[in-house]
């Protein structure tokens, strides 16, 4: 005891009740964070379950090697040696465009149907039981991946641009439903109140105090589910025959295995939402 | 021009021009896609029938649950493994493009280029251009899935980082902290919460792209629901859909209440 005094020398009385310390009579200088332990908690789990994937996955007794240095191969192929060799220039930035108009029939019509349930979905607006019954509806649709989405309505509807459009619809839907919501909660409550007081029916207090309050968080909520729409719709183009960009990618990967063609529709898809996401910067900052 | 002050006036003609503006692009986008509205009503009768009559599994689905369920935990494994190691990399990468000092200003652009690369080449493209070298491999997804989810988390890290740390940083660097004290004591103390709410709700998207990923090089859950869906086996594809719903909501309601605990 007395050569830990020696270590860690007392302080003044006054000051000694300011400070804390451990048990072997250091000052404490962190403050006690409560989270921490649930943090390091969590690491610990996702590294354990880390390692328990690598040991069990099956790697069908790959060439590991060789597969990497095919890989390279292969993106140096891609990315460094893009060429049109099926298709025209004109043909492809259709295909683009058709791609840019699933997203865009995608998010107009999930956006149309998000904001009347944003409405039921709103605390200040709906009672608890209707935002409970949505919150619960937009939690299974969104639990449902894009592509089984296409694929049940390609069940009826066929494989084609209606299934890739109502499936996209889905999650967007369930996406600006509960973005359209949190805004909406935001709002003054006297506003809404106000307009109350004043008499104003359900529909004007919408198109009054709602809309014009929350418009700028809604157009930012929709240009960015816009961009997740458009990546969306490649790739539906590549695994449910919706058309568009995604598809040709599909083909000249899957069917020609040609690799430089591959590159180029990359090139093209990176540079069209590279831009858009530019576009969204610009608006969401507008916004703040 | 009657210039008009009316607010009430002035709102309405502008919500009509909008909804003019926007049926207009309605109507045009539908003629390019060849999409009609009536199609898409009419589709959802039967794709409700569709579900209704596939919701619950038949003796012959119920045969292929273990099967399924198999395929359901790699599934989920491989989308945390490759959540967490991907962010690994991508917390050491973001400290290169974050505003922190000792960092040259070329090397910042860099690494944001290259994050904004692998974020916006599509998985789709990864996948099949894996599928090359590595075939029918749980490799094949795993690479196709790190590429998007590194772009995407160091990104997200970036921001992360810059907003939590700014104070932090300039109090340690004050005291005389050298690069790597400041990363250990100042920077992941602080951005550590955000980045595990960052970590869960990849895990989260990766479990839904690894299904696409899965269609297409033939792996994991996704190639299991491909299988069935082609036979017109729907009802043991419905009941891998049904799984993915199960599973997923398990994993959003769990990393709601970490998510909970951690910020709090």
């Amino acid at each position: 005891m007395t050569d830990l005094a020696l270590i860690h020398p007392p302080l003044p009385a006054e000051l000694e009740k300011a400070v804390t310390r451990s048990h072997r009579g250091k000052i404490r200088i962190a403050a006690k964070d409560r989270s921490r332990p649930a943090v390091n908690l969590l690491i610990a789990v996702l590294l354990f379950l880390t390692v328990l994937a690598f040991c069990t996955f099956d790697y069908q007794n790959i060439d590991f090697s060789k597969a990497i240095l095919d890989t390279l191969h292969n993106i140096r192929t891609v990315f460094l040696e893009p060429e049109l060799t099926r298709e025209t220039v004109g043909g492809i930035l259709y295909q683009l465009l058709v791609t840019f108009c699933l997203g865009t029939l995608a998010t107009i019509l999930g956006a149309v149907l998000a904001f009347f349930c944003s409405l039921l979905c709103a605390r200040n607006l709906a009672g608890a039981g209707s935002v409970h019954v949505i919150k619960s509806i937009i939690a299974v649709i969104r639990a449902v991946p894009t592509v089984m989405w296409v694929l049940i309505f390609a069940v009826s509807a066929g494989l084609g641009s209606v299934a890739a459009v109502v499936g996209l619809t889905f999650h967007s839907f369930a996406y600006l439903t509960k973005a359209y919501a949190e805004s909406i909660e935001e709002i003054d409550p006297g506003i809404i109140e106000a307009l109350k007081a004043n008499g104003a029916s359900y529909w004007q207090i919408i198109c009054q105090a709602v809309v014009p309050a929350t418009i700028t968080y809604m157009v930012a909520w929709t240009f960015m589910r816009f961009e997740i729409n458009f990546a969306n719709a490649v790739a539906m183009g590549a695994a449910a025959g919706a058309g568009g960009i995604g598809f040709n990618l599909f083909m000249a990967g899957s069917f020609y295995f040609d690799l430089h063609e591959m590159g180029m529709l990359t090139y093209i898809v990176v540079i069209a939402v590279v831009i858009l996401e530019m576009i969204s910067t610009k608006i969401k900052a507008k916004v703040k | 021009m009657e210039k008009t002050t009316d607010i009430f006036r002035r709102r309405k003609l502008t919500y009509t021009a909008v909804f003019l503006i926007f049926l207009t692009i309605f109507a045009g986008t539908s003629l390019i896609t060849e999409f009609s509205l009536a199609d898409g009503a009419a589709s959802f009768p039967a794709a409700a029938a569709w579900i209704a009559e596939n919701l619950i599994p038949d003796q012959e689905a119920m045969e292929r649950l273990p099967r399924i369920l198999e395929r359901l935990l790699e599934t989920a494994l491989l989308s945390v493994a490759v959540t967490v190691v991907a962010a690994v990399c991508a917390f050491f990468f973001s400290l290169l493009g974050s505003n922190i000092p000792h960092i040259h200003g070329l090397v910042k652009r860099l690494v944001r280029i290259v994050a904004a690369f692998f974020r916006n080449v599509p998985d789709v493209v990864w996948a099949m251009l894996l599928m090359f070298s590595f075939g029918q491999n749980i490799l094949t997804g795993f690479f196709a899935l790190f590429f998007t989810t590194f772009g995407l988390l160091t990104r997200a890290f970036i921001e992360t980082v810059d907003e939590v740390s700014a104070s932090c940083v300039e109090a340690l660097e004050a005291t005389g902290a050298n690069f790597i004290e400041l990363v250990f004591q100042g920077i992941i103390p602080s951005a550590l919460s955000g980045i595990t709410t960052w970590v869960l709700y990849m895990i989260e998207t990766n479990i839904r792209s690894s299904t696409l990923i899965g269609m297409l090089t033939a792996t994991g859950i996704g190639y299991l629901f491909d299988l069935y869906y082609k036979r017109l086996d729907f009802s043991s594809a419905s009941l891998v859909i049904l799984s993915i719903v199960v599973l997923v909501l398990v994993i959003e309601t769990a990393s709601n209440r970490i998510r909970k605990v951690v910020l709090s």
